[in-house]
């Protein structure tokens, strides 16, 4: 997914929390548990960069790191909390 | 434990999920209704106060209400409600018997958006329903699931409370679901409002509950529970969802006239938070009642606390141990490892529920027949 363009999903509402953020699908109303302050921030800007992996070296997250942000986006595609664009 | 968890424990800024019953009004007379329904209460909120408690939760970003009562139908503004609910962004799933979605009724829910319906059955044929719900209300359900599902609504909810009746129609209510293209969701049995008169005859069984845990197990996410049988963790393998009580932590009841609650199986007063008509509204209420402040803080596991299933059941749920006379601090009434069963034997006073709303007439557990 990391040279893939991404988006967040436009149906999808996100509420920040201490743990990450709550995120909540309009379309299909199910409740997302994003489990990490730092995941919120790359999901809420993947549309303003060309792709996943661009959206991460602009919030400085070290490459070794970039697998696990990867398979967090998978998961969250698998939702639909995340679309491709 | 993991740190979601914890922090869901410690509570959250504003709740996750919200519980709104709208009138306490109901043409129907359940016999395990959880908030004693009947009668209109004169103090109910107006329309104009139930869009204010809309304009609160959108404010604190809650997605989505769960409107029941009574029945919600039976309030004049009902569509009022729920269309200024939705076009605020605040989602809305309400809980209905059936009677008052005609053909036309049910082509107006099905244009409008964010919006989900949940529809109550409580046995899979007409005999092991009434005994609960009343004489006729199969067919009234039924009827509704037709007209939504000829209005082309979509994916509406099946919504199954169970007892030791029905636990044997799982499959049933799976297949009845299937038919009208419905989701079935299942939940558990509560001796709150009328059901703690009807609980002790009503809940299923120690080996009801085993075969029910497999049941959901196989199931998976495709059967919603609202992550009602955490304590069935215990058994073993744990079931989908969150597995703590949300109770003041993650969720909440509004009852028809503002009264808080700590969720919607609780309506006493040891559980009464305040009052959206307070100063503070809603949101005072949520972030700062001195109620909800102590379900948030450090729980004992008290008697469980040798217990090794403790980290998988967490004690169970506090509406079974409170109306059931049981310390808060001790097993669930429902116990799989069998220690509700002696807890029950000693059991205190049991409290009654804050507000009986029945209609003058005596409600009881209907006969069943074999069909």
């Amino acid at each position: 997914m990391l040279d893939t363009p991404l988006k967040l999903h436009p149906s999808v509402a996100l509420r920040p929390e201490p743990f990450g953020a709550l995120a909540y699908h309009y379309d299909n109303r199910r409740l997302i548990f994003l489990k990490h302050p730092s995941i919120v921030d790359v999901v809420k800007d993947l549309g303003d960069h060309p792709d996943l992996q661009s959206t991460l070296s602009a919030h400085g997250i070290a490459e070794h790191q970039w697998d696990a942000y990867d398979k967090a986006i998978c998961s969250l595609i698998e939702s639909d909390v995340v679309v491709q664009r | 434990m993991t740190a979601l968890t914890d922090r869901m424990k410690d509570g959250l800024d504003a709740p996750i999920c919200i519980t709104w019953e709208l009138t306490y009004s109901c043409n129907l007379s359940c016999v395990h209704c959880l908030s004693s329904s009947g009668r209109r209460d004169p103090k109910e909120l107006t329309t104009e106060e139930a869009f204010h408690v809309i304009d609160e939760l959108r404010e604190m970003q809650v997605f989505y209400v769960n409107i029941g009562g009574g029945e919600p139908m039976i309030r004049r503004d009902f569509f009022d409600i729920v269309e200024y609910a939705t076009t605020s962004g605040v989602g809305v799933k309400f809980s209905t018997n059936g009677t008052y979605i005609d053909a036309a009724t049910a082509q107006r829910l099905a244009s409008m958006d964010y919006l989900d319906i949940q529809i109550s059955l409580d046995g899979a044929d007409a005999a092991t329903n009434d005994a609960i719900r009343g004489e006729g209300s199969y067919d009234t359900a039924m009827a509704a699931m037709r007209h939504l599902k000829d209005a082309g609504f979509g994916e509406f909810k099946i919504s199954v409370v169970v007892t030791r009746h029905n636990i044997s129609q799982l499959d049933e209510f799976k297949a009845i679901a299937d038919e009208f293209g419905a989701q079935l969701r299942i939940t558990r049995l509560r001796p709150s409002g009328r059901a703690v008169d009807t609980w002790h005859e009503l809940h299923p069984t120690l080996d009801q509950q085993r075969d029910l845990h497999q049941w959901l197990l196989s199931h998976g996410e495709n059967v919603l529970t609202g992550d009602s049988f955490f304590h069935l963790n215990a058994l073993g393998d744990s079931l989908p969802g969150l597995n703590l009580c949300g109770a003041g932590r993650v969720v909440c009841l509004i009852d028809p006239i503002g009264d808080v609650y700590a969720c919607p199986f609780v309506i006493h007063d040891e559980f009464l938070a305040g009052n959206v008509r307070d100063s503070g509204g809603f949101a005072g209420v949520w972030r700062t009642s001195d109620c909800f402040s102590e379900l948030r803080g450090p729980q004992s596991a008290g008697a469980c606390a040798s217990c090794g299933s403790w980290d998988a059941c967490q004690g169970g749920c506090m509406a079974a141990k409170f109306f059931t006379g049981l310390p808060l601090d001790g097993p669930d009434p429902e116990c799989v490892g069998g220690d509700g069963e002696h807890a029950l034997a000693s059991a205190g006073t049991i409290p009654r529920p804050s507000g009986d709303h029945s209609k003058p007439v005596a409600v009881t557990l209907g006969r069943r027949t074999n069909a």
